[in-house]
């Protein structure tokens, strides 16, 4: 045990905490929170007011007691009225789950083979679905480009076996932007459904087995309850950036591809629209802290059960 | 019991053929003599001779590994402070909204953290390039290196670093001699997710620069949306190549201090 401090002492030693907080604190304060507070007042702000957007017309924060007589609610009531931002959310939201949905039928196979795999082949599958979380987004997308676009690979192979003249037509289109979000997240999708399948205690699948019970019984009632807090963990982590995702469906998507995250690019850099963009902002974020506050509920509630 | 059978064994091939022959084929066609695509021409690797020419392209990998290498750098040294603070110091003033602003850039859509950076910027009157695009980087990747050292210090035993206080050290220096030295791989891999972060970003870059500063995501963006070329392809394949060869070492570097270690 260490003797306990001289007065003097515990001064220094409380200072050095403070010391030690206050950098990481006052970054993210400066550059995480400070931003947020810009963005939600930037929103409320007529666009006349705030353009032209390279010019840096609002010379620092003396402007933005101006900018607050100003403020109304002009840009949400624009949300609302125009059918295009309110078809942009829900098709966002319509794609990003049919991507976890996918994205768990191709991943749950394969993280249920890795942990059944021989003990000492398990670091390398490890180090295998990581490491393409690793290569750059952007090249992994590009990759599918050359696949998925006329007389690109799927259609010289498909040709080459006869199945089909004519070209599969499938970039450009929802079903290329699923396949492009698949496979950008399937290991965000492998790795905790793994964690939580390797956590299982086999003897209970053993003991089922004993008492009869046949192995796709004791799949579904063993196997999958133990796992979902893995499989909800990894259908979280598809669908939360899969809302947002821009590179996507700009790159893979085709001009009917609606996802919120172009939207607010497009107003942002095409149309300039600084306080519209903001606006698009602060909706997309409520719509992403719902399954957020859901999930925590949830384990809350399962927490107390228990 | 049920074993290791060839249907898990079809399933992990699957899964992994997936994940890798979309890259594989990319990788082939970069060593394609024939300008067209999809047509095999015979191996060559004159589209990495032209590479070499690519000015802008080359100026742009160069912006990017500098703005990777500093951002990670004061990220990681930010991340070891708020991992300290965040495991050691109990409850403090403030706790709640220090480990929400750690969590919250981890789901933030990157075109929300990338606007509302460039609004700040603009607020502040900032001269947009490389030093904003490396803040924006830094205010990304610190909250990935925090949980990479957080769950590490966690299970540090911290009886090691109060015996060394024991005998007298003073808490900067228990800290630096005797834990920062057990936690070095946790923060070299901390450093690395921070440094291929920063390599990959497109969208926040895309938002935070100005037009002094283009980075090699942004550049390879602009000519990815021109279509599919072998120049592209040798692009991405030293990329890739590169990546690999940091992760798969710096795994067999954990893995041997981990079977080294009693």
């Amino acid at each position: 045990m260490s003797a306990p401090p001289v007065a003097g002492e515990r001064g220094r030693l409380r200072a050095g905490r403070v010391l030690v907080l206050a950098l990481p604190y006052l970054w993210l304060a400066a550059f995480f929170l400070a931003p947020f507070a810009i963005v939600a007042r930037m929103s409320l702000s007529d666009s006349a007011r705030a353009l032209p957007p390279y010019a840096p017309h609002w010379e620092g924060l003396s402007r933005l007691g101006a900018f607050l007589s100003a403020l109304d609610f002009e840009n949400y009531a624009l949300l609302a009225s125009d059918t295009l931002y309110l078809d942009a959310y829900l098709s966002s939201v319509r794609l990003a789950a049919f991507a976890t949905l996918l994205a768990l039928a191709v991943g749950f196979p394969l993280a249920y083979a890795m942990a059944r795999a021989p003990r000492q082949w398990q670091p390398a599958l490890l180090v295998a679905v990581i490491l393409p979380f690793w290569t750059s987004f952007l090249i992994r997308i590009y990759a599918w480009i050359g696949i998925l676009r006329p007389q690109g690979f799927l259609d010289a192979v498909a040709q080459g076996l006869g199945l089909t003249d004519a070209p599969l037509g499938i970039m450009n289109t929802d079903a290329a932007v699923l396949i492009g979000m698949v496979y950008s997240y399937l290991p965000f999708m492998v790795l905790p459904v793994y964690a939580a399948l390797e956590r299982i205690d086999r003897s209970l699948l053993e003991a089922a087995a004993d008492l009869g019970s046949p192995p796709w019984k004791s799949f579904w009632t063993i196997t999958v309850p133990l796992a979902a807090p893995g499989i909800v963990a990894g259908c979280l982590l598809v669908f939360i950036p899969a809302i947002g995702e821009f590179v996507i469906p700009d790159l893979l998507g085709g001009p009917d591809t609606l996802m919120i995250g172009k939207v607010l690019w497009t107003e942002f850099f095409s149309n300039r629209d600084w306080p519209l963009s903001s606006a698009v902002a602060v909706v997309l974020l409520a719509v992403l802290l719902l399954p957020v506050i859901v999930f925590q509920r949830a384990l809350k509630a399962r927490e107390g059960s228990r | 019991m049920r074993r290791f059978g060839p249907l898990h064994m079809t399933a992990l091939a699957a899964g992994l053929a997936f994940l890798y022959l979309p890259m594989l084929i990319l990788i082939a066609y970069s060593f394609n003599a024939s300008r067209l695509v999809t047509v095999w021409g015979g191996f060559s690797t004159r589209w990495y001779a032209s590479l070499l020419q690519n000015q802008p392209l080359l100026d742009a990998a160069w912006l990017s590994l500098q703005v990777a290498f500093v951002s990670a750098t004061i990220a990681t040294i930010l991340a070891l402070l708020a991992a300290v603070a965040l495991v050691r110091y109990g409850r403090f003033r403030g706790r709640t909204l220090f480990s929400g602003m750690i969590g919250a850039p981890l789901i933030m859509p990157e075109v929300v953290t990338g606007l509302s950076l460039l609004l700040l910027f603009v607020a502040l009157g900032l001269d947009r390039g490389f030093w904003t695009v490396t803040i924006a980087h830094v205010t990304l990747t610190m909250c990935f290196a925090t949980v990479v050292i957080q769950s590490r210090l966690v299970a540090f035993d911290a009886s090691l670093e109060e015996a060394a206080q024991d005998l007298g050290a003073p808490p900067w220096k228990a800290f630096l001699t005797v834990t920062l030295p057990i936690l070095a791989p946790a923060v070299a891999a901390a450093w690395m997710l921070a440094f291929t972060l920063s390599l990959d970003d497109l969208v926040i870059a895309s938002f935070t620069t100005g037009p002094s500063a283009t980075t090699l995501p942004m550049r390879l963006y602009s000519a990815v949306r021109l279509g599919v070329t072998p120049e592209i392809n040798a692009a991405s394949t030293i990329l890739i190549a590169f990546v690999a060869i940091v992760v798969v070492s710096a795994s067999l570097v954990v893995k041997r201090e981990l079977v080294t270690r009693p």
